[in-house]
């Protein structure tokens, strides 16, 4: 039965039961979030034992308003620039009282990572505090009206990059985090459930700071019908756009997604990416060709650090 | 190593908030189209599970995929990561 299926050509052992239990229905997010999609990831792996600190972004509004929260886990709301400080002091917290079993996670969203938050993700990863801190890439502040951060793709559309698009190219925070040598960098993308859940399981055995990177297409930032988040998210990686690795023991290792990728015959053209997004409509050839000179660039460099 | 901590009564209260189904209200009211399933296509694959983003779809397993439709927002994700087409949008009366 299941050779005739093209999304998944092996057959996989569902992922467990316990996806099901924390993420409660009637959350206040867009149709077609991603957010909600890597939660029940994150629940399939920790359960209720996280707590998760949650900066300004979409997911703030996500939980929903007091008295209601839309997660069976622990949630503490922060100020926008102080996501991981916050988490260090709660995970320091937690070892004084000899809590061992509940992971500190904390969950921002590219501008709360990239942008406002990098000096104390900065510092709370230079001091190796045992959290997880999860960056879920959405490339745009999308929650106060797609404004451009620092994480937008070369030639997006944004409201505040109105007529050419974005004339700089994305801010790889990933690199930026090996760079301060924590033991355990990933790269995940919420199209890739089962992807992301061995990172989840690997980053739970580690003591120390790990950081994951999340790609998060939005429907409504990016232009896109919202049926298509999945497929967006998996053409991303079919075109070489977004590279699934995971840093540790000071080496890069390529995740099973994005093997095949590595030759760049077996790359779908980028333009099959880009048309589906309403972000990209007016981008010129100049412009494809020059977001495709940056993913060979990059695949060099993570060939470079294998 | 401090093993027990002492909660000092201050008698202000803290607003904590609770976990609760529907904290935006019945979401199913912002569908505009509805995801149906055609039991005899099915394969039971668990896709349309794993990627709801609503976490409403659960798949029995005799029975199959079972949407609830109270808190479904009608995005079509499930539809759109269907191997064989089993679900199908159908627009909304």
């Amino acid at each position: 039965m299941t050779t005739s299926n093209p999304q998944s050509p092996k057959p996989r052992p569902p992922l467990p039961y316990n996806m099901r239990e924390v993420v409660l229905p009637g959350d206040a997010a867009c149709p077609g979030c991603p957010i909600p999609m890597a939660w029940k990831v994150l629940s399939a792996v920790f359960g209720e034992k996280m707590i998760l600190v949650i900066p300004a972004c979409c997911s703030s509004v996500v939980v929903g308003a007091y008295p209601g929260n839309s997660l069976k886990a622990s949630v503490v709301h922060v100020a926008f620039a102080s996501a991981a400080a916050v988490a260090s002091g709660i995970a320091e917290a937690l070892r004084k009282r000899g809590i061992t079993d509940v992971q500190v996670i904390a969950w921002a969203g590219d501008g709360g990572t990239a942008d406002i938050g990098m000096a104390s993700l900065s510092g709370a990863a230079e001091r190796n505090h045992d959290i997880i801190y999860i960056m879920y890439d959405n490339e745009a502040y999308m929650n106060t009206g797609i404004q451009r951060s620092s994480s937008t793709p070369y030639g997006a559309w944004t409201t505040t990059t109105p007529i050419i698009g974005k004339t700089e190219h994305k801010k790889d925070v990933a690199k930026i985090m090996i760079a301060h040598g924590v033991p355990y960098v990933a790269t995940a993308s919420v199209a890739y459930p089962h992807d992301l859940y061995a990172k989840l399981q690997r980053a739970k055995k580690i003591r120390g700071f790990k950081f994951i990177h999340i790609h998060a297409p939005c429907p409504v930032g990016w232009r896109f019908d919202p049926k298509y988040t999945v497929r967006i998210g998996k053409l991303a990686v079919e075109t070489g756009l977004w590279i699934l690795y995971e840093y540790y023991d000071g080496k890069i290792h390529l995740s099973g997604p994005s093997r095949p990728y590595i030759d760049p015959k077996k790359r779908k053209p980028i333009i099959e990416y880009l048309k589906l997004q309403g972000r990209f409509k007016k981008i010129t050839e100049d412009k494809i060709k020059e977001i495709e000179k940056y993913v060979e660039q990059h695949w060099e460099w993570i060939k470079r650090h294998m | 190593m401090v093993k027990e901590v002492q909660i000092v009564k201050t008698g202000i209260k803290i607003p904590l908030a609770k976990p609760k189904i529907g904290v935006a209200g019945k979401t199913g009211f912002w569908r505009i189209t509805k995801p149906v399933i055609d039991y005899d296509k099915c394969v039971k694959c668990f896709l349309c599970e794993i990627y709801c983003p609503v976490n409403v779809i659960r798949v029995e397993p005799d029975q199959g995929p079972v949407i609830d439709y109270d808190y479904c927002k009608g995005c079509g994700v499930c539809v759109d990561v269907c191997p064989t087409s089993a679900l199908k949008l159908v627009q909304e009366e």
